[in-house]
C-alpha cells in the first residue's frame, strides 16, 4: 500500500483486494461484538479536515476512526475555494504541527489532497475532491457489490447520471477496472467528459439497452444547477430518458441491484419506489462505508499487522 | 576619439554563419566589423554568436499594481539575463494601462532603469473590461508611442467592438493582439480541455475557443483592411487558421511561447500549479504543430508571455492558483532546444522569429536592425554549445514560477548589450 490513498488509481489489484478483504474482516468483528470498538488505532491522530459540507462522508469517517480508537479531530475549514487559497497551507502546516497521523481531506477543488500529500508527513486520504476522485466511496461501492453478488470479476456495472461532474464515477471507473468488472457509463453526450473514449469503460446514450445486461446499476444524483447551464432542458425530459423508475426496474434481471452513493434526489434520477425497493443496496452501502474506511486507515496507519489486535 | 568607452566583442560569428570576426560598439551603434580590433573593454566570444538582441511582444512586469511579483527594474533585469533588449508591457496592471499617464509611467521607468528598453501595450478597451474603447490614440501620441494594444489576460469578445478597434488603430499604423478565448466556451477552465482534463476533474479550456476567436476576428481583419496580432497561439487548429488568412493576403501575425513549443498537458498531471497557464499547456499534436508553424514563418515570433507570480498564488490547490508562467531567462534556450537543436530553425531564422519580426510587429525603430554597421549597438551574445540545467532559485526575476526547473537545455546568453553597454553576462545582469 502507497503512504496515502489519493485516487483509486494508486490501487493495485492486490491492495484493493487486501482493503475489502479487512473489511469484510472488520465488520464481521464489530457485527459480533457488544462492545464494537477495537484498539488498533489506540494513541494515533486522525484529523478530518472538510473544506466542503458533507455530514454523511464526514460521520462515516469519524465512526471508522473512532472504532479504531483512534483520537479524532474535526476540522471544519471552510471558504478555501475563494480567492486566495494560503488556507490549505497553512492548514496543513498547523496539522503538521499538532502531530496528526492521518488527514481526510474532502474539498471543493480538485486535486487539492495531491497538494496536501505534499505539505504533511502523515497519511492523506481523499473523501472526494471537487470533480476528481471519491475512492473511499469506489472502496464501499466494490465492497457492496462483492457482498451481493459475490463476485467483482466479470460483473457487468452500469453506471447513470452526471459522469461529467462526478468523482463517484471517475473512481468508480478506476477501481472497476483494476478488480476486473465491465463498466458500461449511460449519459445525455453533454455529461460525458471530452476523452471519455480513452477510459476503461464502454458508453450508452441509451439506458434502456443497457439495463437488461447489467448486474449492477448504479445511479448518480443530477445536480439542478445543471440546468441552468444546458446540459439537459428541464429535469422532467431528463428523468424521462434517464431516471430509473419503476418500468425501467422491470427490464433488470432478477439479481440486479440498485446502487446511488447519495445524496438523492428522489423522483429526479430514482423513482421512491425503487430507491427504498428491494433491490436498492443505499443502506448497505452506508453501513458499508464504515468498514471500509475502516480498513483504510487500519491499512495505511496500523501496518501489516492483524486487524483483529490481541486484546480480544 | 568619444569619450564613451569602447566594447569589442572577439572571435564571435555574426548569426552563427561565416567566419568569426570582431565587433566593436561605440557610442551606441556598431562602430566596426572586422579582425584584429580593440575597445576599452573586450568580450572573448570565441565560439559564440551574434545575434540582434531579443525583442518581446508579450512580458508582464505586474507593476504598476503587483510589485510583490515583478518590478519593471526585476522584470527588465530577466530580459536582459535572457537575452532581451525590448519587452513588450501587458497593460493588465493596477491600475490598467489604458491612459497615456500610465503608458508613460512605465515606459519612464524602463528608461530610468536601463536594462532594457520597455514599450508598454496599451488596454484596447478602458479597464480591460470589453466595453469601452480606451483612449488609444492618445496613448499612440504620448511619450510611450504605444503601438500595440491589447485586453491580455482577457479576449476582445465583442465582434462590434474588435472591428472598430482592427479599423480605429489603423490612423496610427496601431496593431490589435488579441489574446483568443471565447469566454462562453472557458467559463472556469482550468487547463486544456481533453483526456487528461477528464481525468484530472479539471474543467477543459477546449481548442476551439481560441480557434473560434481566431477565425472570427481573421475575418475582420480582413474586412476592415486592419492589422490582426495573435497573442500567445496554442492550438493545431490555430495554426492552420493563421495559414489560412496569410494565404488571403490578410495582416494577420501570430507568436508563440516557449512553454507551447516545449510542454504538454502532461506535466498537469500532479497538480503543480506551476503549469497552469492560459491558454493552457496542449497536446503533443499541438506542440508539433506550432513547431512546424514557427518553422515555415505561420507563426511570426517567439514571444514570452513572461507572467511572473507570488509564490503564495502558486503555492496552492491549482483552482485556486492564478495562471501564468515566468519564461524571459529561458526563451532563448528553449527555443533553441526545441528549433535550432532539432533542425527546424537556423540561427538565422531565430534572429528574424526572436528580434527583427517582432520588432517590426511593434513598430520599434531602435531593434531588430541587422548586424552591420552604423546600426544600433542592441545586440546579444549567445554561445549555443553552453548546456545548462534551469534552477528557479537562480532567476533574476522577482518570482520564482517557471515550468523548466530542472530541464537540462541547449544555449545560454553569454553577454547582452543595450547601445553598447553590457546589461546581462553569462545568464546574469550586469
Amino acid at each position: 500500500m502507497n503512504r496515502h490513498l489519493l485516487s483509486a488509481a494508486d490501487l493495485s489489484l492486490e491492495d484493493a483486494t487486501l482493503i475489502l478483504d479487512t473489511a469484510a474482516e472488520l465488520a464481521e468483528l464489530t457485527e459480533r461484538a457488544t462492545v464494537k470498538k477495537l484498539p488498533t488505532l489506540r494513541g494515533r491522530t486522525v484529523v478530518n479536515l472538510f473544506f466542503e459540507d458533507s455530514t454523511r462522508t464526514k460521520t462515516s469517517f469519524e465512526l471508522a476512526a473512532k472504532r479504531l480508537s483512534a483520537d479524532v479531530i474535526n476540522f471544519a475549514a471552510k471558504g478555501s475555494s475563494v480567492s486566495k487559497g494560503e488556507t490549505l497551507k497553512d492548514t496543513a502546516l498547523t496539522l503538521e504541527a499538532m502531530g496528526s497521523d492521518a488527514v481526510v481531506i474532502r474539498h471543493s477543488w480538485s486535486g487539492a489532497p495531491v497538494n496536501l500529500a505534499r505539505i504533511v508527513r502523515g497519511s492523506v486520504v481523499n473523501a472526494g475532491d471537487g470533480t476528481h476522485e471519491h475512492p473511499t466511496q469506489a472502496l464501499l461501492d466494490a465492497f457492496t457489490m462483492r457482498q451481493k453478488l459475490g463476485r467483482l470479476e466479470g460483473l457487468k456495472v452500469t453506471i447513470v447520471g452526471d459522469i461529467l461532474h462526478s468523482r463517484v464515477a471517475r473512481s468508480n471507473v478506476l477501481l472497476l477496472k483494476t478488480l476486473g468488472a465491465e463498466v458500461t457509463l449511460v449519459a445525455p453526450p453533454t455529461l460525458l467528459p471530452t476523452g471519455v473514449d480513452t477510459w476503461p469503460a464502454e458508453v450508452s446514450y441509451d439506458l434502456d439497452a443497457v439495463l437488461p445486461k447489467s448486474d449492477v446499476v448504479m445511479m448518480l444524483r443530477v445536480q439542478r444547477e445543471r440546468m441552468g447551464a444546458a446540459y439537459f432542458p428541464s429535469a422532467r425530459e431528463y428523468s424521462r430518458r434517464y431516471g430509473l423508475d419503476v418500468d425501467r426496474v422491470r427490464q433488470l434481471q432478477d439479481h440486479t441491484i440498485v446502487m446511488h452513493p447519495g445524496p438523492m434526489v428522489r423522483g429526479m434520477e430514482i423513482a421512491s419506489e425503487v430507491a427504498d425497493g428491494l433491490r436498492s443496496t443505499i443502506q448497505d452501502q452506508v453501513a458499508n462505508g464504515v468498514s471500509v474506511r475502516m480498513a483504510v486507515l487500519y491499512l495505511l496507519l496500523g501496518g501489516s499487522e492483524s486487524a483483529i489486535g490481541s486484546e480480544q | 576619439m568619444s569619450s564613451h568607452p569602447s566594447t569589442v566583442i572577439k572571435n564571435v560569428t555574426l548569426y552563427g554563419e561565416g567566419d568569426p570576426v570582431d565587433v566593436l560598439m561605440q557610442d551606441g551603434v556598431i562602430a566596426e566589423i572586422g579582425s584584429g580590433l580593440s575597445g576599452d573593454e573586450e568580450v572573448d566570444a570565441t565560439g559564440c554568436l551574434l545575434l540582434p538582441g531579443l525583442v518581446d511582444l508579450h512580458t508582464h512586469l505586474r507593476e504598476p499594481g503587483r510589485e510583490d511579483a515583478e518590478t519593471v527594474d526585476t522584470g527588465t533585469q530577466a530580459a536582459a539575463a535572457g537575452g532581451f533588449t525590448a519587452v513588450h508591457a501587458m497593460a493588465n496592471t493596477t491600475p490598467v494601462a489604458d491612459t497615456a499617464g500610465v503608458v508613460e509611467q512605465v515606459w519612464r521607468l524602463g528608461q530610468q532603469h536601463g536594462h532594457c528598453d520597455v514599450f508598454p501595450v496599451g488596454a484596447v478597451t478602458v479597464g480591460l473590461e470589453g466595453k469601452e474603447m480606451a483612449e488609444l490614440g492618445t496613448m499612440a501620441d504620448s511619450a510611450a508611442r504605444v503601438r500595440v494594444f491589447s485586453d491580455d489576460g482577457k479576449c476582445v469578445s465583442d465582434a462590434s467592438l474588435m472591428r472598430r478597434a482592427l479599423e480605429y488603430v489603423k490612423a496610427f499604423d496601431g496593431v490589435i493582439a488579441q489574446h483568443a478565448q471565447e469566454p462562453r466556451l472557458t467559463d472556469g477552465a482550468q487547463m486544456n480541455e481533453g483526456v487528461n482534463s477528464s481525468l484530472l476533474g479539471l474543467t477543459g479550456w477546449p481548442a476551439v475557443a481560441e480557434e473560434a476567436i481566431i477565425a472570427r476576428d481573421c475575418l475582420l481583419t480582413g474586412h476592415v483592411g486592419g492589422r490582426l496580432h495573435v497573442c500567445h497561439l496554442s492550438t493545431a487548429g490555430s495554426v492552420e487558421l493563421i495559414r489560412w488568412a496569410k494565404g488571403k493576403g490578410w495582416d494577420v501575425t501570430a507568436e508563440v511561447t516557449p512553454h507551447h513549443l516545449l510542454l504538454t498537458d502532461d506535466a498537469c498531471c500532479g497538480y503543480d500549479p506551476t503549469f497552469k497557464v492560459n491558454p493552457p499547456l496542449r497536446t503533443q499534436a499541438d506542440v508539433d504543430a506550432v513547431r512546424e508553424g514557427l518553422a515555415d514563418g505561420t507563426i511570426d515570433a517567439v514571444a514570452t508571455d513572461h507572467a511572473p507570480h507570488a509564490l503564495e498564488d502558486k503555492e496552492t490547490e491549482w483552482g485556486a492558483a492564478a495562471m501564468g508562467m515566468t519564461g524571459l531567462e529561458t526563451a532563448l534556450a528553449v527555443v533553441a532546444s526545441t528549433m535550432v537543436e532539432t533542425g527546424r530553425l537556423t540561427w538565422r531564422q531565430v534572429a528574424d522569429r526572436m528580434s527583427e519580426t517582432p520588432a517590426r510587429i511593434g513598430r520599434l525603430e531602435g531593434h531588430g536592425r541587422p548586424l552591420a554597421v552604423g546600426e544600433p549597438a542592441n545586440v546579444v551574445v549567445v554561445d549555443p554549445a553552453a548546456g545548462w540545467v534551469v534552477d528557479a532559485a537562480a532567476m533574476a526575476s522577482r518570482s520564482r514560477n517557471t515550468p523548466f526547473a530542472g530541464h537540462q537545455l541547449q544555449a545560454r546568453v553569454k553577454a547582452t548589450f543595450l547601445r553598447g553597454s553590457l546589461t546581462a553576462r553569462e545568464g546574469k545582469p550586469a
